[in-house]
């Protein structure tokens, strides 16, 4: 049987971000949420390997109540069962501390049923930092394999899996022992579309809540706030670019403004010119 | 005391990754910021770099002309190949030893990697894709920290991070944010020998083939002349006039994430926020509206020009010059005028 773990974020949809102008500010409220989209396919490919293999999948998220609905979407593209870890004290975690909570709980999915695999997006759009992937890997002691781009073999009682990753520069082919970890590019797995059984269990689908006190007793001088090295020491509104010169080909035509442009470029700053650059 | 700025000289099959070079540069500044302290203190700042792999020792005279004044050298047949648990072993050992302030690692596929196995093992904060740092006085604090400046949510806020209580203060920064050093011919330094010991049992996984990838071709990241074209290219053929002005100004072709999406263009030309960022001294965007998730991946090119139909695109905010108009009457147009002026320069 095989046994798949996958991490999810729900993350604010970043399109559709609004800035306080007077605060500067998040505008959080009806700021509308998703699942983050490199996990999605992370889940989409756990599923497909448990749909191989035989076994299953489980999700785990740590986040407000509202990602309840994000671990629905996990369960309706096939992942069995769903954990969020929900309780204020989480809250205010950096990568260290997120790492900490997602790590405790994953080794106590493990003591009742062991994992294979655990799988994270390769990042969190919100956040983009690419951290808590490696960083829970770390504290399991499991193999990590980042930008994964496919999983050709899986062999559990062998115990190792074969994972391919993508670099700058070329292809690595990995062989990993089980349990391993992985973070997940987009072309890990295509989104299933979901089955009429999948679909319909997950419209009533109640995760498990975990807090931070039970089933697990998380240290507090770990989680949320308390256990986070980093802080915020301020934040503000990115500089507004000056918006340039610009010029309508049906004012001038085409031609002209072309030729003003090129001759734009040809002033740039450093007096390197970009057709100069271009020359050498 | 020795206050130590550390820089991960990232290299692969004996190559070091460029951005080495622009994290020494910003550990150098670093270092002189703090001189008001070192006055008082008597301490005393080291730029020191790091490496790790297997015959890379003599990597290490092109790191001290780029200003390190000292390498830890830890160079072993098990060290050959970049592998997450055996370079982090490697670091964290090293970290663990000598103590170091500050560790700045390159945001690169690699980098990354390493950066976010060593905080946690380090129990310390990591802060990544910086696009400013500096040594300043944080809150309550009397010493001068790291103060760590990066873009959140996705480019719409500019936060400022400190990590206050923990060393090393860690931070990833994307390659190209910084300029390179300038190296100094003939710089000489110390070269410390680490040696580490890999436990059998550390060792979880293997490399069992290379494979080219077919990006090995484009490295948008790279590119001095980026020709970016969105769904207003309308398709293929679209990108092949793009492309074809992008060979003119000795450039590569950049696509927003509808045409990637579409198939029109493979995902390794995507910018943005779930593409790459890239930071090219000209920029032409033709036929993208300007959404901040494109945006984001592009913003901090020397030179934006926009071509759209459409006046009121956002695009036209981010951009150093623009032209409303029909990008397929615009780009054969300068195509053309570009050929001429290259003629002209010729004769
Ligand atoms: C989580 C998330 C992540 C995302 N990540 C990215 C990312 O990494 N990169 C990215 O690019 N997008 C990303 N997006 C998508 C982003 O929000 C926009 O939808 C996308 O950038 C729009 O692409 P576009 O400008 O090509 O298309 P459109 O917004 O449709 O704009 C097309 C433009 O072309 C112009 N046009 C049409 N025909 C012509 C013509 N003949 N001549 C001149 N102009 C013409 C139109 O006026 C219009 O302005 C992301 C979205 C989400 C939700
Ligand atoms: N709060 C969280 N709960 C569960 N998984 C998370 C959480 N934050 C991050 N992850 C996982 O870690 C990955 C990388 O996130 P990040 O390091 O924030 O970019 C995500 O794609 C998720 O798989």
């Amino acid at each position: 049987m095989f046994h798949a773990l996958v991490s999810i974020k729900q993350v604010p949809d970043t399109t559709n971000i609004r800035i306080d102008p007077e605060t500067g500010n998040l505008i959080r409220q009806g700021v509308p949420t998703i699942l983050n989209p490199y996990d999605a396919h992370a889940v989409a490919s756990a599923v497909e390997w448990k749909r191989k293999l035989g076994g299953k999948v489980t999700v785990i998220s740590m986040g407000p109540p509202a990602a309840v609905s994000s671990i629905r979407e996990c369960i309706e593209m096939g992942a069995d069962r769903g954990i969020l870890l929900s309780a204020r004290q989480f809250s205010g975690a950096d990568t260290l501390a997120t790492s900490y909570v997602l790590a405790s709980t994953i080794e106590a999915v493990h003591a009742e049923d062991p994992i294979d695999l655990v799988f994270f997006g390769k990042q969190a759009i919100d956040g983009d930092t690419a951290q808590v992937g490696p960083g829970v890997a770390s504290r399991l002691n499991m193999p990590m394999v980042t930008y994964a781009i496919a999983i050709r073999e899986v062999n559990t009682d062998e115990r190792y899996a074969v994972i391919e990753r993508k670099t700058e520069t070329r292809n690595e082919s990995i062989k990993a022992s089980l349990p391993a970890a992985l973070t997940c590019e987009k072309d890990i797995a295509e989104i299933p579309f979901a089955s009429l059984p999948d679909l319909i269990a997950s419209l009533r689908y109640e995760p498990e809540v975990w807090t931070a006190e039970s089933p697990i007793a998380f240290d507090p001088a770990q989680i949320g706030l308390k256990g986070s090295p980093t802080t915020v020491f301020k934040t503000g509104t990115p500089e507004k670019h000056v918006a340039g010169e610009v010029v309508k080909t049906v004012d001038v035509g085409v031609e002209t403004a072309v030729k003003m442009v090129l001759d734009r470029l040809a002033m740039m700053a450093d007096g390197n010119t970009i057709l100069g650059m271009v020359r050498q | 005391m020795i206050r130590r700025f550390w820089v991960y000289i990232e290299q692969e099959d004996g190559k070091i990754h460029p951005v080495a070079w622009e994290l020494l540069g910003v550990a150098r500044r670093l270092a002189t910021e703090i001189q008001d302290e070192l006055e008082q203190t008597g301490d005393q700042a080291c730029v020191e770099g790091v490496l790790i792999g297997e015959n890379v020792e003599g990597l290490a005279a092109e790191v001290f002309q780029y200003g390190a004044d000292r390498v830890y050298v830890a160079d072993a047949p098990v060290f050959k190949h970049y592998l997450n648990n055996i370079y982090t072993t490697a670091l964290v050992s090293m970290a663990q030893k000598h103590q170091p302030e500050v560790l700045l690692i390159g945001a690169t596929t690699l980098g990354r990697d390493l950066a976010g196995s060593v905080a946690t093992t380090l129990r310390t904060g990591l802060t990544a894709d910086c696009t400013q740092l500096q040594m300043g006085v944080g809150r309550d604090s009397t010493r001068k920290l790291l103060l760590m400046t990066r873009p959140a949510f996705g480019g719409n806020v500019i936060a400022t991070i400190i990590c206050k209580n923990h060393l090393p203060q860690m931070a990833t920064v994307r390659p190209r944010v910084f300029p390179a050093a300038l190296p100094e011919p003939g710089r000489k330094g110390e070269i410390i020998r680490e040696t580490i010991s890999i436990a059998e049992e550390a060792i979880n996984a293997q490399i069992l083939a290379f494979i080219p990838n077919d990006s090995s071709g484009v490295k948008i990241e790279y590119a001095d002349v980026i020709v970016a074209g969105g769904r207003g290219v309308g398709g293929s053929a679209g990108f092949a006039l793009l492309k074809e002005l992008a060979d003119e100004l000795g450039g590569v072709v950049g696509a927003s994430r509808p045409c990637v999406d579409a198939g029109w263009i493979s995902y390794d030309h995507q910018v943005g926020q779930t593409g790459k960022t890239v930071r090219p001294k000209l920029y032409i965007a033709a036929g993208i509206s300007g959404a901040i998730q494109h945006k984001v991946g592009m913003q901090d090119a020397d030179f934006v020009l926009a071509i759209n139909r459409d006046a009121h695109a956002p695009i036209f905010e981010t951009a150093t010059a623009g032209i409303v108009g029909d990008l397929f009457e615009v780009v054969p147009n300068m195509i053309q005028q570009i050929r001429v002026l290259k003629e002209a320069d010729n004769d």
